[in-house]
């Protein structure tokens, strides 16, 4: 078995896997690792497309590798905020439920607003 | 025989970060999970992309899950009630079956695959530059590599925009203190020298082998925050002026000479091709600048504390 075929196969478990604990896992900070595993198969897919785009004298189609690079930095971002808002949240409402009907009741915010 | 390996060990992780009840177990798995890909990446002759990996993605990216992690600690058993078990099941069907559908799309391709490899060769003499992938970012495709920059400007802006009133334009993070005797103090004073040059060399090689301003600009955020962290330094407050300055020196900079390409040259971004190394290595700089600043920045998360404590 081929590098592509291996890793190919892996690519597309890994976004079913990450879709998977998308839309199952309670926490919400769970979701957002499941995001990123999902974002990684993705990144792998343009990987296995860049490798079978091999030419030129080129091991990887440098196309995709760059626009890979650029999703790679704009995914850190992304979690990044997430993670804000769901820290602001906790410190607000003092639980991270995105279930309205079992979320605390809320707490006085001691920052005053 | 070693990509099987791998791509076994890098699935029993994926499958570990979504199936353990532990949050925090979930998030060192995925750390792992994150370096054991950038492996992948120099398996698929992608060195640019497992530097890149393996410096955000599974570095700078761990270290803000694996925060988050700790402080949401005491959350976790009140939100561990699952969806139903219907739910669940027709999730898993969901999955699988796309899952299945890229498996075929993927491993059934058309033959010759599509490839704009040729090209990028034929072109590579137009900017000075050796290395592909970088042409490709700062030449071709400028336009993506520019409001990449946008974007990290946007998510600066949103995670500042979540302090608390009396927080805005404060501080991000708590005060750090550590032993002025301990290793982590021997660490930050020993290493930033060293990974201050290295994250340069990142930038300046980036021009003709691997590397590049995202590259070198993840190991200069590190740095930055190894010293913060050891206390030897405290969170700039956000409402000082010269770290907006760097904030905007990047995307700045990429825009000005961009309009530039508007009145001097053919098209938005295109380079004159006498200046196109030169410019394109000053926007690499100022880039590899605002990188680190709004890495390090993001890391940090938002204002907490009142600039003037």
């Amino acid at each position: 078995m081929s590098a592509v075929t291996v890793f190919g196969s892996y690519a597309a478990a890994a976004v079913g896997l990450g879709l998977y604990g998308l839309i199952a896992a309670p926490q919400p900070l769970r979701k957002i690792i499941a995001f990123n595993l999902l974002g990684s198969g993705v990144f792998l897919l343009f990987g296995i497309v860049g490798r079978r785009g091999a030419a030129a004298g080129f091991g990887n189609d440098p196309v995709p590798q760059a626009l890979v690079i650029t999703g790679v930095v704009v995914a850190f971002s992304a979690t990044a905020l997430a993670i804000g808002l769901l820290l602001r949240l906790f410190q607000i409402t003092g639980s991270t439920t995105l279930n309205s009907r079992a979320a605390a009741s809320p707490r006085s915010d001691p920052s005053g607003n | 025989m070693f990509e099987i390996a791998l791509a076994v060990v890098v699935l029993g992780l994926a499958i570990w970060t979504i199936a353990v009840p532990d949050t925090y177990s979930a998030t060192v798995g995925f750390i792992a999970y994150g370096l054991l890909v950038a492996l992948i990446w120099v398996r698929l002759d992608a060195v640019d992309v497992a530097l890149t990996e393996a410096a955000i993605g599974g570095g700078l990216g761990g270290v803000v899950l694996l925060g988050a992690a700790a402080r949401l600690r005491g959350t976790e058993a009140m939100t561990n009630e699952r969806p139903s078990l219907t739910v669940r099941l027709s999730a898993a069907a969901l999955s699988a079956s796309i899952a299945a559908a890229l498996a075929v799309a993927i491993l059934l391709p058309p033959n010759p695959a599509p490839t704009l490899a040729p090209e990028v060769v034929s072109n590579a003499g137009a900017t000075g530059m050796a290395n592909p992938v970088t042409n490709v970012l700062m030449a071709f495709r400028a336009m993506d590599t520019m409001l990449e920059k946008v974007v990290l400007l946007l998510a600066i802006v949103g995670v500042w925009s979540l302090a608390s009133d009396q927080a805005w334009g404060g501080r991000p993070g708590p005060r750090h203190q550590a032993d002025p005797n301990g290793v982590l103090a021997f660490l930050a004073r020993l290493l930033p020298p060293a990974g201050i040059v290295v994250g340069i060399y990142i930038l300046w090689t980036g021009a003709d082998h691997p590397g590049g301003a995202f590259q070198g600009g993840a190991v200069l955020a590190s740095m930055w925050l190894l010293v913060i962290m050891a206390g030897l330094m405290d969170t700039p407050p956000v409402r000082s002026r010269w770290l907006r300055l760097v904030l905007v020196a990047g995307p700045g900079l990429f825009l000005v000479v961009g309009l530039g390409g508007i009145c001097f040259g053919s098209a938005f971004l295109a380079y004159p091709a006498a200046f196109a190394k030169p410019l394109i290595l000053s926007i690499e700089a100022a880039m590899l600048l605002t990188i680190a600043t709004t890495l390090g920045l993001l890391l940090a998360g938002a204002p907490e504390r009142s600039a003037e404590r």
